[in-house]
């Protein structure tokens, strides 16, 4: 098999896929923003609950997509959990580098071991926007907006 | 004996006169089955292209000079050509445009806009694609028009019926897919205008698709406007036509202004040139006209009734084959419908699938087509789409299936 594709597909990737990790709404979010891929008409909903020092003390998400962008969600939603806002804004960052194929310089031991499974949509250009959906959304949801392209 | 002039089909000879199908994609043979979406371009379009670009080329219907003149007989005759393929009774009736959006947008605001009272409806179907739904939008936005849906049937089959039912006394235009870039399915065309027709109602027909699969003939249809687009019909990208009545093109203000669509300009006033320079404000797209003329010969030389078993033939292969798979699903199972096969997979996302076939060397479309209410109406964000063209074969649907399994094996 193309070796691209395994790297795109692999195992990681595909359990994220299909047991999303915090899945479904947030009753208490405090953010929450929608993301609309227009290309393949996939919709993804962020959740945050922002507490008073500044931390994502919980976040999920809920949609329908690809196995890219489910799986990138639920990496991120397990990634951001538990972190002050300000991290996951530079984890964004990092990330959006990593799979548009940048050396994500910022990204360090167990975040880069844990998104390191992204890397590989970096061989598909046509499929980055999958994979930053969730991310873009979160981030708009952490600015006070509602709705991103995962441009 | 053979009534027929033309010989049988040859698809594998056709392909010789496609270069790009020679190609390969990440080490594969290309099976291209992207062309509901874009059609590649025979030698014969592009060597039209280049020999008209290179002997005969000038700005058409302004210079007194020879290069003028040639270059303006050659895009008269190009409109002489599409009269011919979709059987429209005048030349005049023929207005080149930049595609088939440009077409129905062009009905839309120069036709149909100043018709429009608030409350008075377009009917329209779920099958359509966005170019034959937003710009009806703009006029329920703009004017208030009201938008009558017609369904179709689970299968996807169009009834003439149902879109009779959807006309009543306030229907200004009935606008409609002769084929649908999803589904495959084929309009009654010939029936809903002769049941709109009786209503005093006028069709609209978005030939984007129809116009490569169907023989045409608008004088027998007797429809109002049809709309063609080149890049679909193995032609240039950037030029398309509307086919309208005389009668209705002579009625309508222009679309775009600028040169070659007055008759006299003052500073005061204006007045505009007959149909159809009044609609082709500005150069248009003169090798295009020349290319998209070279499609059409080149389809015209071909025996189309066989092209078109060709492909009946193919979509009835790759039919069968997708429902042997008990893991995919057909979306579009009318009994006249053209070679479009849209299906979902399960568990597997049009996209994921698309890119795995890709990396086999098998182009699909992925996504929702442009046709969002349709998507909506069948349940499915989107659909996974093989369509096939004169120059697929056999072996290309049986890439395709194995490219399939491929995929199962990858994210099943």
């Amino acid at each position: 098999m193309d070796e691209s594709l395994r790297e795109l597909y692999q195992e990681v990737i595909l359990d994220h896929s299909r047991h999303p990790r915090h899945f479904g709404a947030l009753v208490d979010a405090t953010h929450k923003g929608e993301g609309h891929n227009p290309l393949c008409g996939d919709r993804v909903k962020v959740y945050l609950h922002v507490d008073g020092e500044g931390r994502i003390s919980d976040v999920s998400f809920e949609g329908k997509g690809c196995a890219i962008s489910q799986a990138s969600a639920s990496l991120m939603t397990d990634l951001v959990k538990g972190r002050p806002v300000e991290e996951a804004e530079k984890l964004t960052g990092s990330f959006l580098q990593l799979v548009k194929g940048g050396d994500a310089e910022g990204l360090k031991g167990d975040d880069r071991e844990r998104l390191d499974v992204m890397a590989g949509v970096s061989a598909f250009p046509m499929r980055v926007k999958c994979a930053t959906l969730a991310w873009h959304t979160m981030m708009s949801a952490l600015e006070g907006g509602e709705s991103a392209n995962g441009i | 004996m053979n009534v027929h002039a033309k010989p049988d089909f040859d698809p594998v000879a056709a392909r010789g006169d496609f270069e790009i199908l020679s190609r390969s994609v990440y080490g594969k043979p290309l099976v291209y089955l992207d062309s509901a979406a874009s059609a590649q371009k025979p030698r014969a379009v592009l060597d039209a292209m280049t020999h008209f670009a290179t002997s005969e080329y000038a700005n058409v219907h302004r210079g007194v000079h020879y290069l003028s003149a040639a270059a303006t007989g050659r895009y008269e005759a190009a409109r002489e050509t599409v009269r011919r393929f979709v059987g429209a009774a005048h030349a005049d009736e023929i207005v080149f445009t930049k595609g088939g959006t440009e077409a129905i947008n062009l009905v839309a605001q120069s036709y149909l806009a100043p018709r429009i009272e608030p409350g008075d409806e377009i009917v329209l179907t779920v099958m359509e694609h966005h170019s034959n739904i937003v710009p009806w939008h703009f006029l329920r936005e703009r004017h208030g028009a009201v938008l009558r849906w017609v369904d179709v049937g689970d299968d996807g089959a169009l009834a003439a019926d149902a879109v009779d039912a959807a006309i009543g006394p306030r229907t200004k235009l009935v606008a409609i897919a002769h084929m649908s870039n999803v589904l495959g399915t084929v309009a009654p065309l010939k029936e809903i205008v002769a049941r709109a027709r009786a209503k005093g109602v006028p069709v609209i027909a978005d030939g984007c698709q129809g116009a490569v699969h169907e023989i045409l003939d608008m004088r027998d249809l007797d429809i109002d406007f049809y709309v063609l687009t080149g890049h679909k019909l193995y032609g240039p990208t950037g030029i398309g036509a509307l086919y309208g009545k005389r009668a209705h093109l002579k009625s309508m203000r222009p679309f775009n202004g600028g040169g070659e669509m007055i008759r006299e300009v003052t500073r005061d006033t204006i007045s505009y040139a007959d149909p159809p320079a009044r609609f082709e404000a500005g150069t248009p797209p003169i090798i295009e006209a020349v290319g998209l003329a070279a499609a059409l010969d080149y389809l015209g030389a071909l025996d189309r009734h066989s092209v078109a078993s060709h492909e009946q033939a193919l979509l009835a292969h790759a039919t069968t084959e997708i429902e042997r798979l008990n893991w995919a699903r057909i979306i579009g199972n009318a009994p006249n419908k053209g070679a479009i096969l849209s299906f979902e997979a399960e568990g597997m996302h049009a996209h994921d699938l698309a890119t795995i076939l890709d990396r086999e060397g098998v182009a699909v479309r992925a996504g929702h087509h442009c046709a969002q209410p349709l998507m909506e109406r069948f349940g499915v964000a989107s659909t996974t789409r093989a369509s096939f063209a004169l120059y697929n074969t056999y072996a290309d649907v049986e890439t395709l299936v194995a490219a399939l399994h491929k995929a199962r094996k990858i994210l099943g």
